[in-house]
């Protein structure tokens, strides 16, 4: 069966491929940032999988074991794993700032206000933004 | 002790510093230290680059000998690099306090400690020599901007910081696939053993997969169109002091972690003549500078007007950079150090004018040249320089990057740069008419010139412009050295 050979490596481009379409398409925030989610897992698997010898033991010195998986790819990863986080946690909060100051987190809805509307207003005058005034 | 081991401080001093002024109460105590943290780092690396310009140097993290342990190599380009983000934070600097005291007045300490952040990032960007060690730094620096750029008094800003999360997380990730597969191929993260290992396995697929996602990755983060959609409501809606020192340094890093990847790692005969990105880059520069050029002619907001110039000035420097020449680094990496001073001066303007007017709209700042005519004519003359007059920083650049494009036999690029150009005369023209030769709006209460506390720092920043026009020691030089370097093979 060559093609599961590669099982790991199928999945990964599956689950990045899911993961940058919900980027892409999906209106609401909170599943972008799933998306965005599922996108770098996919990353992780890959690293994962590159450090897997087929037979080969954990990287711990001890009598006996000649063939071990590469520890690297794993705190490589690891370190990923925690900006992954991170990045989560930057997004949520932002889209719970966004509710507060639109009311949605639909993009959609938010018709894009960048190019519409020129209402800017002085530090303190915005709308939704109450704990910035000057 | 001499300048390799004190080199690591210009990161770590900022990177320690963060948590400290974020448990600092007030206004001043925060800024002093955010200063302090910048000044540090703006010493380290000037003492530093005149012993770069004579040969790289090497520092090794927990005396771990490369390329097992990580380490910090530094040449002349990214020395150069490295001193222009720490001297923009350092000049800036004292121009936020009045404009961060306006616009965030409240917890400081955090909105500073963030700017550390952001700042120690970047310089971890600029001088590490491992690869993954990149991306790190790359995350904390962009992680730390988006929270920065929701500081925005708009709300406006919210949105914008959450679509550059987005897009500047893919970039990310794009590159840490990038490095995944490198480091498949060779069982090494250490740039320099990359580049030495890579010849051997560099006609394969993964090689080239590894380079087309660093460059895209790299493109998003740099705003390369048709990637930089995440920049004009960044630059518009973020905190002006977050504005000067993103449009100063941010895009810049990320346009240096590309010439260091395509030219040391890759190395630029594989990377120009293996794969078509002379073609690729030369597209989508042009494309660039007239898309971005073009919309800049419209815009009634100035922040966005000048962010989608900068698009435009991405543009020049890729355009440099693709020709694939020695002299078209120098022009490119020389750009990206003047465009810096420009762009620096004229966001530093503008947010001088919000903290008198409180909008940056050109239709409220018409007739503003005579209420406020230093600010404004600091405006004018960064203006001259972004487009490009002899005698200022901007004519120096675009002269360098004629004759690199004459040299390698591309003469008409210097007819779409000219052309570029007199957009940008356009452009900068409409405000300055506006500001002096129209009626003041009548919902505008008349305002007064601006302190000294501000104005200071803004013709610093100006002069900056016209001294790096007539003395190019510092600037053509420090560029060609940094050209020799990335061409010279391992950094």
């Amino acid at each position: 069966m060559a093609g599961l050979g590669h099982f790991n490596y199928w999945v990964v481009v599956i689950l990045m491929m899911i993961g940058f379409y919900a980027v892409i398409a999906r209106g609401n925030m909170v599943k972008k940032i799933m998306g965005l989610n599922l996108f770098q897992t996919s990353v992780f698997i890959m690293f994962i999988s590159a450090g897997k010898i087929i037979g080969g033991s954990t990287p711990v010195l001890r009598e006996g074991v000649t063939v071990y998986s590469n520890p690297l790819p794993h705190v490589l990863i690891l370190t990923a794993i925690v900006v992954g986080v991170a990045t989560t946690a930057v997004g949520l909060a932002l889209a719970v700032r966004i509710l507060e100051a639109y009311g949605t987190i639909e993009d959609d809805e938010l018709i894009d206000p960048a190019e519409q509307s020129p209402d800017e207003t002085q530090p303190g005058m915005s709308s939704g933004k109450g704990d910035t005034s000057a | 002790m001499n300048i390799v081991e004190w080199l690591p401080f210009s990161v770590l001093v900022p990177l320690i510093a963060a948590p400290v002024c974020a448990l600092m109460p007030g206004r001043t105590v925060p800024w002093l230290l955010a200063f302090l943290a910048a000044l540090t780092s703006l010493l380290i690396t000037a003492i530093a680059l005149p012993v770069l310009w004579q040969g790289e140097i090497s520092y090794p993290f927990g005396n771990w000998p490369p390329p097992i342990g990580i380490e910090y190599r530094v040449d002349a380009a990214n020395g150069l690099v490295a001193l222009l983000v720490a001297a923009v934070a350092s000049f800036v600097l004292p121009w936020a306090r009045t404009i961060n005291n306006f616009e965030v007045p409240e917890r400081q300490g955090i909105f500073y400690a963030l700017f550390l952040l952001a700042f120690a990032g970047l310089m971890g960007i600029t001088l590490t020599g491992d690869a993954f060690n990149v991306f790190v730094f790359l995350e904390i620096s962009s992680l730390s901007t988006y929270a920065l750029i929701a500081h925005g008094w708009d709300r406006r800003a919210l949105l914008a910081s959450f679509r550059y999360l987005i897009m500047g997380t893919v970039g990310a990730t794009f590159l840490l696939i990038g490095i995944g597969f490198l480091y498949m191929m060779t069982g090494t993260l250490n740039m320099a053993d990359l580049a030495e290992r890579l010849p051997e396995v560099r006609d394969t697929t993964t090689v080239r997969a590894a380079l087309a996602f660093i460059v895209v990755g790299l493109g998003l983060k740099l705003a390369l169109f048709p990637l930089h959609l995440w920049l004009p409501n960044a630059y518009a809606y973020a905190p002006n002091f977050i504005t000067v020192f993103l449009a100063a340094t941010a895009t810049k890093v990320a346009l240096y972690v590309m010439l260091r990847f395509v030219f040391t790692v890759f190395g630029y005969d594989y990377s120009f003549f293996a794969l078509p990105l002379t073609g690729i880059l030369l597209t989508l520069a042009i494309a660039g500078m007239f898309a971005g050029s073009w919309v800049a002619l419209f815009q009634p907001n100035l922040k966005r007007m000048l962010a989608y110039s900068s698009v435009a000035q991405v543009g020049y420097m890729v355009l440099g950079i693709a020709l694939a020449t020695s002299a078209g680094l120098t022009a490119g990496i020389l750009h990206l150090f003047n465009h810096a001073l420009m762009k620096g001066a004229l966001f530093m303007a503008l947010g001088t004018l919000f903290w008198r007017v409180g909008s940056v709209r050109l239709d409220d700042l018409s007739g503003i040249g005579r209420e406020m005519p230093w600010t404004m004519t600091a405006f004018a003359l960064a203006g001259l320089s972004l487009i490009g007059v002899p005698l200022t920083a901007g004519f120096i650049s675009k002269w360098y990057l004629i004759i690199a494009a004459m040299d390698a036999g591309q003469s008409w690029l210097v007819a779409l740069i000219v052309i570029t150009s007199l957009m940008a005369i356009y452009y900068i023209w409409r405000v300055v008419e506006a500001a002096w030769f129209s009626p003041a709006p009548e919902t505008r209460t008349p305002v007064s010139e601006a302190p000294l506390s501000l104005l200071i720092p803004l013709y610093v920043v100006v002069a900056a412009n016209f001294w790096f026009g007539i003395d190019t020691r510092l600037s053509v030089g420090g560029a060609e050295a940094a050209a020799r370097a990335l061409l010279g093979g391992s950094p």
